[in-house]
C-alpha cells in the first residue's frame, strides 16, 4: 500500500494547502466587496461619481447638459424633485443645484439617498464638491428640506475617446427608506405578486 | 512498498461488506463512483423531465401547460441548476473520476476514502434541499425560485421574499462543500499516490483533466459560496452587499458569480475532454496525437478561464477598453481548444478506426462541440453580443457545448467503460441506436434555436409572438426524440444485466492501453495489491 507514514504526511500537507486555498478564496470573495467599492470610487467605474475637495480645473468652452433625475423607492411617501430638470454647463465650471424633498405622508419617516451617473463611463468625470448622500434624513409630516449638489464636469472628459462626444450626463438620486429605522418590512412588502 | 498493511489488506480482499455497509458507509472509490453515476442519472432524468415540460409549453405560442408563467421560470431555473450541479458534475467528476482516477494512476483507492463518502452524501442532501425549494413559496403567490440559475439580485433579493431561494442557496452551499472536498481528494490522490514510474508527464489524459478540473473547483467554488452567502445575508439579515439603498451594487454580484461561473463551464467540459481522448485513442489503435500539447492545452484553458468572466456581462456598461480586453482574452481560449480538436482529428488520421458505440458518441462529440465552440467565438464579440445577449442563440450555444458536449461524452464514457464497471457486455447495436436517436434529436432540438435567437427571441419566457412558432415546434419535436433515446439506453442497461454476458478484462483489444484494462471486469474490490510499475509511455 502507498500509505507509508512519510506518504501519509505528504498527503495531509497537500490536503491542508488545498483547504487553505479554498478558505482563502472565500476571504477573497468578501475582500472584493470593499475593494470593488474602493475601485469604483477611485475610477468612477460603473457610474460612481467622484467626490473631490476643490475644483482645480480650468473652465473650457465645451458645453454639456447635465440632467437631474430623482426617485423615491417604494415604502416612502415623499416627493422629491430637483429645482430644474436640466442645466447646461461648461466643462470645469462649478455649478450648484438644489433638490427639494417633502414628506407628503402623515407620519415622520427616515430616508437615505444614493446617487449614480449615467452613462456609467462619465462617472469618472462627474466630480462632486458637496452632496447629500448616505446620511439619514428624518422628515416630519409636511416638512420640506432643500439639499445642494455642488459639482463640476472635469474637462478631461473631452480627451476620453469613450465619452468625448457626449451631449448630456444624467445625475440620478434615489431616496430609500432607511434600513436602520423600522420601515424596511414596509418597503419589501410592497412588492406585487408576479403571478397573473 | 509492500509491508504489513498490504498483508492485512489481503485478509479482507474480496470479502464484500453487507449491502447496507457497502452502499451507505461506502469508502471504496469504485462503489462511490457507482453511487455517483446512479445519482447523476436520476438527477438527469428529473432535470430532463423539467426541460420536456418547458418544450411542451414552448411548442406553440400562448400558455398551454403553465397557467402561471412564474412556474415556467421555476422550471427553467430548476433545470439549469439540477443539470449543472447534480447531473454533469456528479457524473463526470464524482462518477467517472472516482471510478477511474485511482485505477489509471495505479493507486489502491482515493487519498481520503471517508471524505469521499462525505462528499457523496453531502451532494445527495444538497439535491434534497434543491428539490424542497421547488415546493416552498418563492415569489409572492407562487412556489419555487424563478430567477434563473445565475440568481442575479435584485430579483433574487427583493423579488422572491419566500424561503424557496434560501433552500436553493443552502443546497448550493452543500453541493459546493461536497465538490471542494472532492477536489481536495483528487488533487491529493493525483499528486501523491501515482504508481512508481508514473510521472506527471506519463499520466493518462483523463487524470490530467481531473487534476486541472480539481484546481478550478478549488479556486472558483469558494467565490460562489461567498457570493451566495452575501445574498443570503442580504435577504435575511439586512446587509446591503448588493442593495443600492445601503451603498451596495448588484453588478458586484454578477462579477463574483461569473468569476465562478466561467471556470464552472470548463469544470463541466474538461473531464469530458479527458474521456474523449482515451476513447478516440483506443478505437483508432493509436496513442493520442500530441500528448503533452493535449495536457497543457487543458492547463491553458483552465488558467485563461479565470480571466474572461466579464464576457457574460458585456451589457452592464463596461468601458470600451474593458470590453476589448475581454473579447480578446475570450478569443484566446479558442487556441488551446483548437489544439485539442485538431489533435483528436490527428489521432484518428491514419488510425485503424473501429466505430463502436463509444467511438460514435466520441466522434459525435468532437463535431457538435466544434459547432458550439464556433458559436461561442461569435458570441465572444462584444458588439455581436449586444444583439444576441439573452436570446435563444446563447441557449443554442451553451447546449451545443454542454448538452451535446458534456452529455454526449457521459454516454460515450458509459458505453466505453460499461463492461469494466459492470462486468457485462452491452450489445454494440444498443449504443449505436441510442447514438443516432440522440444525435438526430439533439440537433433537431438545438439547431433551430440559432435561428430563433438570430431573429431576436429572448430566453426565459413562457410565451412568444406567433412569428417564432415554426422553429419552436421543430425544437420541441427534437426534445421528444432525444428523450425517447434515453429509454433505449435504460432498456440496454437492463438487457445487459439480464443477459449476463461476461466481459473480458480488456474487451477493446490492442488500443486500450490505460491501467484499468489490465484488471478483470469488474475490477476486484481492492485493486493493485502490488503496485504496477510504469516502464513504457503507454498513453
Amino acid at each position: 500500500m502507498a500509505e507509508t507514514p512519510h506518504n501519509q504526511r505528504r498527503m495531509h500537507r497537500t490536503a491542508f494547502i488545498c483547504l487553505s486555498v479554498a478558505i482563502g478564496m472565500v476571504g477573497l470573495a468578501y475582500a472584493s466587496v470593499p475593494l470593488y467599492d474602493l475601485f469604483c470610487k477611485v475610477t468612477g467605474f460603473n457610474g460612481t461619481p467622484v467626490v473631490r475637495d476643490n475644483n482645480a480645473s480650468e473652465i473650457t468652452d465645451r458645453v454639456i447638459s447635465v440632467r437631474f433625475d430623482s426617485n423615491v423607492a417604494p415604502g416612502l411617501s415623499w416627493s422629491f424633485s430637483p429645482e430644474k430638470p436640466e442645466v447646461t454647463v461648461k466643462l470645469g465650471e462649478t455649478t450648484t443645484v438644489y433638490y427639494k424633498v417633502t414628506n407628503t405622508g402623515d407620519k415622520p419617516a427616515t430616508g437615505i439617498a444614493t446617487y449614480n451617473v449615467q452613462p456609467d463611463l462619465a462617472g469618472t468625470y462627474f466630480s462632486k464638491l458637496e452632496c447629500f448622500c448616505f446620511t439619514e434624513q428624518t422628515l416630519e409630516p409636511g416638512e420640506t428640506l432643500e439639499s445642494a449638489v455642488v459639482f463640476y464636469v472635469d474637462p478631461r472628459l473631452a480627451q476620453d475617446s469613450d465619452v468625448k462626444d457626449l451631449s448630456s450626463i444624467t445625475l440620478s438620486y434615489t431616496y430609500f427608506p432607511s434600513k436602520a429605522g423600522k420601515p424596511v418590512a414596509e418597503a419589501t412588502s410592497s412588492t406585487k405578486p408576479i403571478a397573473q | 512498498m509492500a509491508n504489513a498493511a498490504d498483508a492485512a489488506h489481503a485478509d479482507h480482499h474480496d470479502h464484500l461488506p453487507g449491502f447496507w455497509r457497502r452502499w451507505f458507509y461506502s469508502t471504496n472509490h469504485k462503489d462511490i463512483g457507482t453511487l455517483y453515476l446512479i445519482f447523476g442519472f436520476t438527477a438527469g432524468i428529473i432535470g430532463g423531465i423539467l426541460s420536456i415540460a418547458m418544450r411542451l409549453e414552448l411548442q406553440e405560442p400562448g400558455l398551454q401547460f403553465f397557467s402561471n408563467p412564474q412556474v415556467f421560470n421555476v422550471f427553467v431555473t430548476g433545470h439549469g441548476l439540477i443539470m449543472v450541479f447534480f447531473m454533469v458534475m456528479p457524473t463526470l467528476i464524482g462518477g467517472f473520476g472516482n471510478w477511474f482516477i485511482p485505477i489509471m494512476i495505479g493507486a489502491p483507492d482515493m487519498a481520503f476514502p471517508r471524505m469521499n463518502n462525505i462528499s457523496f452524501w453531502l451532494t445527495v442532501a444538497a439535491f434534497g434541499l434543491m428539490l424542497l425549494s421547488l415546493f416552498v413559496e418563492g415569489a409572492p403567490g407562487s412556489l419555487g425560485f424563478g430567477g434563473g440559475w445565475t440568481v442575479y439580485p435584485p430579483l433574487s433579493t427583493v423579488g422572491h421574499p419566500g424561503p424557496a431561494l434560501d433552500f436553493g442557496i443552502l443546497a448550493l452551499h452543500l453541493a459546493g462543500a461536497a465538490s471542494i472536498l472532492g477536489a481536495i481528494n483528487f488533487i491529493t490522490t493525483i499528486l501523491n499516490m501515482r504508481a512508481p514510474g508514473m510521472t506527471l508527464h506519463k499520466m493518462p489524459l483523463f487524470a490530467w483533466a481531473m487534476l486541472v478540473t480539481a484546481f478550478l473547483l478549488l479556486l472558483s467554488l469558494p467565490v460562489l459560496a461567498g457570493a451566495i452567502t452575501m445574498l443570503l445575508t442580504d435577504r435575511n439579515f439586512g446587509t446591503t452587499f448588493f442593495d443600492p439603498a445601503g451603498g451596495g451594487d448588484p453588478v458586484l454580484y454578477q462579477h463574483l458569480f461569473w468569476f465562478f461561473g466561467h471556470p464552472e463551464v470548463y469544470i463541466m467540459i474538461l473531464p469530458a475532454f479527458g474521456i474523449v481522448s482515451h476513447i478516440i485513442s483506443t478505437f483508432s489503435k493509436k496513442p493520442i496525437f500530441g500528448y503533452l500539447g493535449m495536457a497543457y492545452a487543458m492547463v491553458a484553458i483552465g488558467v485563461v478561464g479565470f480571466v474572461v468572466w466579464a464576457h457574460h456581462m458585456y451589457t452592464v456598461g463596461l468601458s470600451l477598453q474593458t470590453q476589448a480586453y475581454f473579447v480578446f482574452a475570450t478569443m484566446v481560449i479558442a487556441v488551446p481548444t483548437g489544439v485539442k480538436i485538431f489533435s483528436w482529428i490527428a489521432t484518428m488520421w491514419g488510425g485503424s478506426i473501429r466505430f463502436t458505440a463509444a467511438m460514435q458518441w466520441a466522434v459525435g462529440f468532437v463535431f457538435l462541440f466544434t459547432v458550439g465552440g464556433v458559436t461561442g467565438v461569435v458570441l465572444a464579440n462584444a458588439p455581436v453580443d449586444r444583439y444576441m445577449h439573452d436570446t435563444y442563440y446563447v441557449v443554442a450555444h451553451f447546449h451545443y457545448v454542454l448538452s451535446l458536449g458534456a452529455v454526449f461524452v457521459i454516454f460515450a464514457g458509459i458505453y466505453y467503460w460499461f463492461p469494466k464497471i459492470t462486468g457485462y457486455v452491452m450489445p454494440e447495436w444498443i449504443g449505436k441506436l441510442h447514438f443516432w436517436i440522440a444525435f438526430i434529436g439533439a440537433n433537431v432540438l438545438f439547431f433551430p434555436m440559432h435561428f430563433l435567437g438570430l431573429s431576436g427571441m429572448p430566453r426565459r419566457y413562457a410565451d412568444y409572438p406567433d412569428a417564432f412558432a415554426g422553429w419552436n415546434l421543430v425544437s420541441s419535436i427534437g426534445s421528444y426524440i432525444f428523450f425517447v433515446g434515453l429509454f433505449v439506453f435504460i432498456g440496454g442497461v437492463i438487457y445487459a444485466f439480464v443477459r449476463k454476458e461476461k466481459a473480458a478484462g480488456n474487451p477493446w483489444g490492442e488500443g486500450a492501453t490505460t491501467l484499468e484494462w489490465t484488471l478483470s471486469s469488474p475490477p476486484p474490490f481492492h485493486q493493485f495489491e502490488t503496485l504496477p510499475r510504469i516502464v513504457d509511455t503507454g498513453h
